[in-house]
C-alpha cells in the first residue's frame, strides 16, 4: 500500500519549461463565483493527469481553459509554448472529447467523423476517417445516422471524431459515461496508443479505477483548485489508498 | 497517426464545408424549412383571402406581404442555424478546430442565405399567383433586389443568432435582437420591390439597389468582425 503525503501538495510554484502543457496561476470567475482559482500545472509529452473532484470542483472549467475554449480571467494556458486557443496551427494539437457527443444527429457516423477530419485540414481525410472508425470498433455502423446509435456507441464516435487527427493533448471530461466494457477498452487502448506516441491527455472523471489506470499523475479538485497532487508511483497507485485519500479529502464517495 | 498530413486552412474550403453540413442537416430533416414554406404559404392565403382588390391595388399590397413574409420565415431559418449546433455541443468542437471563427460565420451565413434564397424562390411566383400580378422582365429587379436584400439580412440575422444560441429564450431574443437591424435593409428592398412591380423600370431603383449594396458591405464585414466576440462566454 502507497502512503499519501499528510499535507496538501501545492502546485509547484515553477512548472518545468519543457512541459507540453503549462497553466500558469489561472483563474475564471462566473460573476462573484470562482469556478477555477490560480491553478497551475506543467505536463510534458506523454503525461496523462487523471483529474478528480466532486460536482462543481470545477474540473470541465479547467478542462476548457485548458483547451482555449475559454479564457481565463488572469493566467495563461500554453501548449507546446504557444498560447491557446491561438492560431490554426495550435488548435490542429488538440483533441476534445465531452460527455456531451459534439456529433450531428442528422449526419451519419462517417459524414460526423469526416466533417471533424476535413476541418482539421487532414490532406487524407477519408483514409484517416476509416482508420479511426476502425480503431474504436465502430466501422460497421459507419453509415448508420448517429441519432440512431445508443449512447455507447454514439460516446465511440464522439472519440473517434476527437481523435481522428492525431491530436497532441487530449481533453477527455467523463469520457467513459455510456460506454460499455467493449467501448471503454477501445478508449483505453486508444489513449494508450495516444500517450505512447508521446500526446498529453487530461481526464476528468469520477471514476478512480479509469481514471487512474492511465494516469501519470492524479490531482483532485476541490471548490476550483486543487486539493491534492501525486506523481504516478514507481509500482503503480493503489486504489483503496487512493478511494480512501479521495473520500478524506472530498468527504463522500467517488 | 504520425504518417497524417495536413494542409494549410482555407477560408474559403472551410465555409463552404461547414454551409454545405448545414445544408445537408436541413435537407435531411427539413424542418427549419419546411416550417418557413408552412408559414410563407399559410401568410400569402391569408393576405390574399382578406384582401379586398376594390380598395388596394394587388402592386400597392404585394411588396409589404413580401417583404414581412420574407422576414419572419427567415428568422425561422437563422434560429435552427445554431440550434444544430447547441444540440450535442458540436459548436465546441468546431472551436477547438484549426477553422477560423470567421469561416464559421461565414459558412452558417451562406447556409442561411441558401435557406433564404430557397423560401423566396418558393415564395414569389406563389405571390404572383396570389395576387395576380403581371408576369414579365420586372421580376428580374424583384429578384436582384431579393438577393441583395437576403444579404444584409443572413449577415445581421446570423450575428444575432449567434448571440441569441447562447441564451434560454433564443427564439423570442432573435426578433427582438435582430429586427429593429433588418430595417435599413427591408425599407429599401420593400421600396424598390413596390416601384419595380408597378413598371418602374430597373434604372429607376439605381438608389435602393446601392443603399442595399452598400449596407451588404458594412452588415456582412461588421458582422464578420464582431463574430467571435459572441463566442466568448
Amino acid at each position: 500500500m502507497h502512503t499519501f503525503p499528510s499535507t496538501l501538495e501545492a502546485p509547484a510554484a515553477s512548472e518545468p519549461l519543457t512541459a507540453a502543457l503549462v497553466a500558469d496561476e489561472v483563474t475564471r470567475k462566473y460573476g462573484a463565483r470562482t469556478a477555477v482559482a490560480n491553478v497551475s500545472l506543467a505536463l510534458a509529452a506523454g503525461d496523462c493527469l487523471a483529474l478528480f473532484g466532486p460536482n462543481g470542483a470545477g474540473k470541465t472549467t479547467l478542462l476548457r481553459l485548458l483547451g482555449g475554449l475559454l479564457k481565463p480571467n488572469s493566467g495563461r494556458v500554453t501548449l507546446l509554448g504557444h498560447e491557446l486557443p491561438g492560431e490554426a496551427q495550435t488548435r490542429r494539437l488538440l483533441g476534445v472529447i465531452s460527455h456531451r457527443s459534439m456529433l450531428y444527429d442528422a449526419l451519419t457516423v462517417r459524414e460526423n467523423v469526416l466533417f471533424a477530419a476535413e476541418c482539421q485540414g487532414l490532406v487524407n481525410a477519408g483514409a484517416a476517417t476509416d482508420a479511426v472508425l476502425r480503431q474504436l470498433l465502430v466501422s460497421d455502423r459507419a453509415n448508420a445516422p448517429v441519432r440512431a446509435l445508443s449512447r455507447g456507441l454514439q460516446q465511440r464516435v464522439s472519440i473517434a471524431r476527437a481523435l481522428v487527427h492525431g491530436p497532441r493533448l487530449v481533453l477527455l471530461d467523463e469520457p467513459y459515461t455510456g460506454l460499455d466494457q467493449t467501448g471503454a477498452r477501445a478508449l483505453t487502448e486508444a489513449l494508450r496508443a495516444l500517450k505512447a506516441s508521446g500526446a498529453t491527455v487530461v481526464l476528468v472523471t469520477h471514476n478512480l479505477p479509469e481514471g487512474l489506470e492511465l494516469a501519470t499523475q492524479a490531482a483532485i479538485m476541490c471548490d476550483g483548485a486543487f486539493v491534492h497532487r501525486l506523481p504516478r508511483p514507481a509500482n503503480g497507485f493503489d486504489l483503496a489508498s487512493y478511494a480512501l485519500l479521495y473520500r478524506e479529502l472530498v468527504g463522500g464517495g467517488e | 497517426m504520425s504518417e497524417l498530413a495536413f494542409r494549410a486552412p482555407s477560408f474559403l474550403a472551410d465555409t463552404v464545408r461547414i454551409a454545405r453540413k448545414d445544408l445537408l442537416i436541413e435537407f435531411r430533416t427539413r424542418s427549419g424549412f419546411l416550417s418557413a414554406t408552412v408559414f410563407a404559404l399559410l401568410s400569402l392565403a391569408i393576405f390574399r383571402f382578406s384582401w379586398d382588390p376594390t380598395v388596394v391595388a394587388s402592386v400597392d399590397l404585394a411588396p409589404g406581404v413580401l417583404w414581412v413574409i420574407f422576414t419572419f420565415s427567415g428568422l425561422l431559418g437563422l434560429n435552427r442555424a445554431f440550434g444544430v449546433e447547441q444540440a450535442n455541443n458540436a459548436l465546441d468542437g468546431l472551436l477547438a478546430s484549426p477553422v477560423s471563427r470567421e469561416a464559421i460565420f461565414a459558412g452558417k451565413a451562406l447556409g442561411n442565405l441558401m435557406f433564404v434564397l430557397a423560401v423566396q424562390l418558393m415564395a414569389l411566383p406563389t405571390l404572383a399567383l396570389f395576387f395576380g400580378l403581371p408576369v414579365g422582365p420586372e421580376w428580374l429587379g424583384v429578384v436582384a433586389v431579393a438577393v441583395l436584400a437576403a444579404i444584409g439580412f443572413v449577415a445581421v440575422g446570423t450575428l444575432f443568432a449567434a448571440v441569441a444560441s447562447n441564451t434560454r429564450l433564443a427564439e423570442m431574443l432573435l426578433p427582438m435582437l435582430a429586427l429593429p437591424f433588418f430595417i435599413p435593409v427591408l425599407i429599401p428592398a420593400a421600396q424598390a420591390t413596390s416601384r419595380l412591380l408597378a413598371g418602374f423600370p430597373l434604372g429607376d431603383v439605381a438608389a435602393e439597389l446601392k443603399i442595399l449594396g452598400a449596407f451588404d458591405i458594412v452588415f456582412v464585414a461588421a458582422c464578420t468582425l464582431a463574430f467571435p466576440f459572441t463566442l466568448e462566454e
